[in-house]
């Protein structure tokens, strides 16, 4: 027998490019774009929930390295702290005691909750602010938050329940896969954080291999249900789960089986198609969709305002 | 840790008991996910609660806190009795076929010699029966050879008795001895990862030694993956330790001596360890060129030969050690006036904190040396009910200073697997903060000019102590770094050819091989000899390169001892110097030496089969039967916490640990089952760093406020609802909390009684950014480890009850 | 295993044969220019980076500090953060919830700033100066070890020790530091001496 070596997965050197720019954009909010000349080569975080500890070494990191902290609050009998996501939290850890019918035994499952950085993104669907929300060619999900009104359609749009509007700029937070540093090479800041390697960052292709692998494994530890959650309601993610129970995701706080984006959202994303429509500008855009997506009465009329008042600035 | 980290890697069976890595540790637990993932290995959890660790374990085994002898010696028993032992190393690497005196015996949970007067052993027959020859007799088959007795000895520890004992299923047991014993096959080996939930019991030495010895019977010792891993709780406090900064010791493991050792030839008689073997090595034959470098690097031209090396400039013990459990009873008598925490929290960090008030409280002075604004150093401001002292009672004149933190300075520390590495400062420091380099001349150099213009109480230790640093009101982390690793300080000619220097005054020692008795060397420590030597600084060293993927990285940083980085790596081959294990080679016989992946631990040129690999113990081989050398027994026994749910089944008129102390006063403290019905343990939290993150915002957010654990059952109970407040109080104390109920606790059965566990974790203060809390010493007894006085902070016993609302500030 | 390019790669992909660690020094032209038209600007680009260890527990991870402004230049250094390092053999870059909140840490609004001393009775610190805190310190430690000193026990045996006065020594500061305080506490003649190793 060979000396055992020890396997470290490839370093995605080569197909991850420097640099993210408005040329990289495949998809922008309210508007239409040119596909790049050279479309980069899909990227995914893959979180191993068998193998995450629940340390929120990924909520720490991803705090830091946003400049964001979050208040000291009070402990109300759980390890979910803070309990969700909020404009400053784009990522929480979901702790479920859940006991296993089959075997009786205890498990804890730990989740990493935030954005799914979807293929088909409901929130970029949703959002009626131009450029407020762009997809890179990468699949990198990213809001501007200068171009964004606050006017949280892109939350109704989310499957997943992500995004967060701020009570300060009124303005839609989540995580961004770190593409600021992604862009100059780095993994995001949860994953170069993650003591287990949970949570890795490569290429699409390398990270659903990885997963195969770590899907072998927990199978002959038992787990006949392990495999990868990359829900194709949403034209699969970016951000993929390795599950010892992939057969029901919703025991991990939820996580939805078959996310898919509001039809809602899908009619207006239909309607947009119409040239003349695109033209119509953000305001009628409002309007239209304050009216489609959510009813009249949830979004404030304060915030309508300001929404209408920052689009107003822009035009 | 006998081993590494990055070697956690190389295992096939991980076995967290006495620690929760992934919580505490979890970086280092990376290893054993990569272990999982990549070797297919296994990981077993044994703990009181659910842990984060049991969170992604293989197989988790609740036990009740304080059993786990008995469970250790259930395993062995198991293995014994199924034939289940790596026969090949026991018998060449151990001391099994030794013949133990005549007249030793373990009956009613107590061992031969015990005087309850003294809480004491005479232990004159836990010792080997030697023959004519001076060395010691050998046959595994004897009915008193150490094997023989050792088979008897945990007999008793059936799978059921086990389960009495202990509250694990005897299922659930079974399933972890059978797991373990398959490692008791030369290829399969397995790693023992265990912190303080081992070593903060009253008998927590012999919790170790228990998982040790199972270590040995499965072959485990001195291989790769395999091992004794002590976590270590603090990034310097191996460091801190092997610098021997404590009562009774000296730098490298040497020890203060006692007053009964008047001379220092006095001392060194009974330091000679004779060999009990023909040609085996025992290393501490070189004691005394360790102890005499030593006193020369620290008095430098005042040791000479001709004053014992300033022998007398030593304090002499007359208690076996001044321990901060002795020292803050010291001071509760009234005895103490001056003390000095540098980079400590002793009011949140030692037991029963009633009393620590009340010692500090008889202070005349105290000095804080500190980054961080700690309890301790406001023991006397009243908080509410968080310290509710009255300041103006208190007469205690309080300094602080601030000192700077890790980001600040500069200089190495040294992991739990003995790497010293070297970092760099990269901040400015705050305000007026000093490095703590600094702050120790600044007091030095000032108590020295006092001395030298007053006169006093003999100075000369203090005037005459070797201080040539460059700038002594400062000296710098290298200069240091060079007295610790030592240096020549004459010319020494080289005996077979006078032309040649052995070695030149002024140079680095290359190791501690070069040391010398006779004065002509100084080394500050001898065991980080080769830390800093001609070659440069080591411990700075940073090459990742790592033939074959061994997980040794020779090249980064430097480990004690020269650069080794698995201990007892001999044995990881066989008698004759073949690897037990071809695909996990770390050391072989060449024909002529020893090589391989790491730096030997023999003589290279020592044949094999001539020295045993256990080169520290005069007999060679590793100790399954360790003589006199521990206080309360040569074998692990089961003894029950000194606050525990039931009494002791084996033996139920012993009360704990039956030879750990236990002061005047604090006895009366333990509280009974009847009045505190329910099994604390305290711990930490992934989130917190014992008391220092609470002052980290992105730490205080992720962990704001203390808590307590409790199971659904006991919830149910007491009525205490999920997020509600409940008051937990001991014999020494009460708390105040929010409960966290939890189905990772449960009940468990021991001797037919349910026993509910209570958790509370330590990170709270009234300093910070978290919410004000309590911690768990505010309960926990003041007692200590029989052996060295590790507070017995894991098991106590409390009440439990919901209150309305939670402390006023 | 982390999946992302080392920190070596990194410097070694985008600005061939440039030894410096600044990542200032390393000429980031083209990343910059990129830049200009992404969302989020890379915030570590002009700062000086150290290689240190945690401070907290024993696995002893490495970590890259990154400042404005370099120490070894004689400048004020202010830490603005704090990741893994990448090259670290036992850590490869990750940390743990402590590690990667050190920043916090470092800038803790409870960190000590200036010597102080609360005085017998009193309710408060007060501000003092390093030579008064330190003469005081010493004089303190000085009449207290000439009034208590044992030279010689009961039986007249030499014993030359100090018990009224003791030192709890830390747990996490440097090896150097260790050794320099072991000189000075045993000269001195204490043996009420201990370290963190228990708790």
């Amino acid at each position: 027998m060979a000396n055992f070596e020890f396997v470290l997965p490839p370093a995605p050197t080569k197909d991850i490019k420097v640099g993210l720019g408005d040329g990289d954009l495949v998809k922008r909010s309210a508007s239409t774009v040119s596909p790049p000349a050279k479309a980069l080569t899909p990227v995914a975080k893959l979180i191993d929930v068998s193998k995450c500890i629940g340390c929120k070494a990924c909520e720490v990191a991803c705090l830091e390295w946003n400049d964001k902290r979050t208040p000291v609050g009070v402990n109300v009998g759980s390890y979910d702290f803070p309990p969700d996501l909020t404009p400053d939290m784009f990522t929480v850890m979901k702790f479920t005691e859940w006991v296993n019918p089959e075997t009786k035994n205890l498990e804890w499952l730990i989740r990493k909750d935030g954005c799914m950085h979807c293929e088909d993104p409901g929130c970029l669907k949703a959002c009626p602010a131009p450029g407020a929300i762009v997809q890179y060619s990468n699949g990198i999900v990213d809001f501007d938050h200068d171009k964004c009104i606050g006017c949280g359609y892109c939350v109704k749009g989310c499957p997943f329940n992500i995004p967060r509007i701020s009570e300060v700029d009124h303005k839609a937070y989540k995580c961004t896969l770190c593409s600021d540093r992604v862009a100059v090479g780095q993994g995001p800041a949860c994953a170069h954080a993650c003591p287990t390697h949970a949570i890795v960052f490569g290429t699409k292709d390398e990270m659903k291999k990885h997963a195969d692998d770590r899907i072998k494994d927990l199978k002959s530890r038992g787990f006949a249900n392990a495999g990868l959650y990359d829900p194709p309601g949403v034209g699969g993610t970016h951000v993929m789960y390795v599950l010892h129970h992939a057969d029901q995701p919703q025991i991990y706080a939820n996580l939805p089986k078959d996310p898919r984006i509001s039809p809602i959202v899908e009619l207006w994303k239909g309607m947009t198609k119409y040239a003349g429509l695109a033209a119509m500008g953000a305001f009628a855009v409002i309007g239209l969709v304050h009216h489609v997506v959510t009813g009249a009465n949830r979004v404030s009329p304060e915030d309508e305002a300001n929404a209408e008042k920052l689009t107003g600035d822009r035009r | 840790m006998t081993n590494s980290w990055t070697d956690i890697k190389n295992t096939d069976l991980v076995v967290i008991m006495g620690g929760n890595a992934a919580e505490a540790h979890p970086c280092g637990f990376k290893w054993v996910t990569e272990a999982k993932a990549n070797r297919g290995a296994k990981l077993i959890v044994v703990d009181p609660r659910f842990t984060r660790s049991a969170s992604v374990a293989d197989y988790y085994a609740p036990i009740r806190q304080g059993t786990d002898i008995a469970f250790l010696l259930g395993v062995i028993n198991y293995c014994m009795a199924n034939d289940k032992v790596q026969w090949d190393y026991v018998k060449a690497f151990t001391n099994a076929p030794y013949i133990v005196k005549e007249g030793f015996t373990y009956k009613d949970g107590l061992f031969t010699g015990y005087d309850e007067a003294r809480r004491d052993y005479n232990r004159s027959t836990w010792d080997y029966e030697l023959g004519d020859d001076g060395y010691v007799k050998s046959d595994l088959n004897h009915p008193r050879s150490v094997w023989s007795l050792l088979k008897q000895h945990v007999s008793v520890y059936t799978p059921e008795m086990v389960e009495r004992i202990c509250g694990t299923p005897k299922d659930k047991f079974l399933k972890v001895a059978q797991m373990i014993s398959e490692c008791s096959t030369p290829t399969k080996t397995m790693t023992s990862m265990y912190a303080l939930g081992w070593t903060q019991h009253s008998k927590g030495s012999q919790n170790i030694r228990a998982m040790a010895m199972l270590q040995l019977i499965l072959g485990n010792i001195g291989v790769r993956g395999g091992g004794m891993n002590a976590l270590r709780g603090h990034s310097n406090i191996q460091g801190l330790t092997d610098l021997g900064l404590m009562s009774n010791l000296i730098p490298g493991y040497l020890t203060i001596p006692t007053e009964k050792e008047t001379t220092f030839d006095q001392y060194m008689s009974t330091r000679g360890f004779k060999p009990l073997l023909p040609n085996q090595m025992s290393y501490w034959q070189n004691y005394k060129k360790f102890f005499v470098s030593f006193l020369k690097s620290i008095w430098g031209d005042a040791a000479t030969a001709e004053n014992g090396f300033a022998y007398d400039y030593l304090p002499k013990l007359d208690v076996p050690s001044y321990d901060v459990l002795r020292i803050f009873e010291l001071m509760h008598e009234g005895k103490v006036n001056g003390y000095f925490c540098q980079g400590f929290n002793p009011l949140l960090s030692f037991p029963n904190r009633k009393k620590l008030t009340a010692a500090l409280s008889k202070l005349k002075f105290l000095v804080i040396m500190d980054p961080l604004q700690t309890e301790t150093a406001r023991f006397w401001q009243n908080h509410g009910e968080y310290n509710d002292v009255n300041s103006a009672s208190i007469q205690t004149e309080v300094i602080e200073l601030p000192s700077t933190c890790f980001a600040e300075d500069e200089g190495s520390l040294t992991n739990s697997g003995r790497w010293l590495q070297w970092h760099w400062a990269g901040g400015t420091p705050p305000g007026e903060a000093k490095h703590d380099t600094w702050i120790m001349a600044q007091i030095f150099l000032r108590l020295k000019a006092l001395y030298e213009k007053e006169g006093g109480a003999f100075a000369e230790p203090l005037v005459k102590l070797d201080w040539r640093y460059k700038d002594p009101g400062e000296p710098t982390p290298e200069e240091l770094a060079k007295e610790m690793n030592g240096s020549a300080i004459a010319d020494v000619p080289d005996p077979n050819d006078p032309t040649k220097l052995v070695l030149q005054k002024g140079k680095q020692l290359v190791s501690f091989a070069a040391l010398r008795d006779d004065g002509t060397t100084a080394c500050g420590c001898w065991i980080y000899s080769g830390c800093f030597n001609e070659a440069g600084n080591n411990m700075a060293r940073r090459s990742t390169a790592d033939p074959d993927g061994t997980g040794a990285y020779l090249n980064w940083s430097w480990s004690w001892p020269v650069n080794r980085r698995i201990l007892y790596n001999r044995a990881s081959a066989d008698i004759n110097g073949k690897p037990w294990d071809d695909s996990r080679k770390l050391l072989w016989w060449d024909g002529a030496k020893w090589t391989g992946y790491d730096v030997p631990d023999i003589a290279p040129t020592a044949k094999p089969g001539e020295v045993g690999p256990f080169i520290m113990n005069p007999e060679g081989s590793a100790r399954l039967f360790t003589r006199g050398m521990m206080r309360d027994g040569p074998f692990p026994a089961h003894y029950e916490p000194f606050e525990a749910p039931i009494a002791n089944v084996l033996a139920p008129k012993v009360r704990g640990n039956p030879v750990a102390r236990v002061f005047k006063g604090d006895m009366e403290q333990f509280g009974d089952a009847k009045e505190f019905p329910y099994a604390a343990t305290s711990y930490r939290l992934t989130e917190h760093f014992h008391f220092w993150t609470k002052h980290s915002q992105l730490n205080a957010s992720m962990q704001p406020e203390f808590f307590v654990e409790i199971s659904e059952q006991l919830a149910k109970e007491k009525n205490i609802t999920n997020g509600g407040w409940v008051r937990v109080w001991s014999k020494r104390g009460s708390v105040k909390a929010k409960a966290v109920v939890t189905k990772r606790i449960q009940p468990l059965i021991c001797d037919g009684k349910a026993v509910h566990v209570v958790g509370i974790p330590l990170h709270w203060g009234f300093m910070g950014e978290t919410k004000k809390g309590f911690g768990p010493n505010s309960l926990t007894p003041y007692v200590g480890d029989a052996n060295i006085e590790t507070p017995e902070y894991k098991a106590f016993l409390v009440d439990i009850e919901p209150i309305a609302s939670g402390p006023v500030a | 295993m982390n999946m992302e390019l080392s920190r070596r790669q990194l410097l070694k992909g985008v600005s061939v044969g440039i030894a410096g660690t600044t990542l200032g020094a390393l000429g980031f032209g083209d990343i910059e220019e990129a830049f200009a038209s992404s969302i989020r600007p890379w915030k570590l680009a002009n700062l000086t980076e150290t290689r240190n260890t945690c401070t907290y527990c024993s696995v002893a991870c490495g970590i890259i500090m990154y400042s404005k402004g370099d120490l070894k230049k004689g400048e004020k250094a202010d830490i603005v953060h704090i990741e893994g390092d990448p090259d670290h053999p036992t850590n490869r870059g990750t940390l743990c919830p402590k590690g990667a909140g050190l920043l916090d840490m470092v800038h803790a609004k409870t960190r000590t700033l200036y010597p102080q001393v609360r005085k017998p009775g009193s309710d408060k610190f007060e501000r003092i100066s390093w030579d008064q805190a330190l003469d005081r310190i010493a004089r303190l430690m000085k009449d207290d070890r000439d009034k208590n000193f044992v030279a010689k026990n009961a039986d007249g045996v030499t014993v030359n020790r100090w018990l009224t006065t003791g030192f709890l020594a830390a747990s996490a500061t440097t090896n150097e530091t260790a050794w320099a305080t072991y000189k000075v506490v045993r000269a001195a003649g204490m043996l009420a001496f201990d370290n963190q190793a228990r708790v």
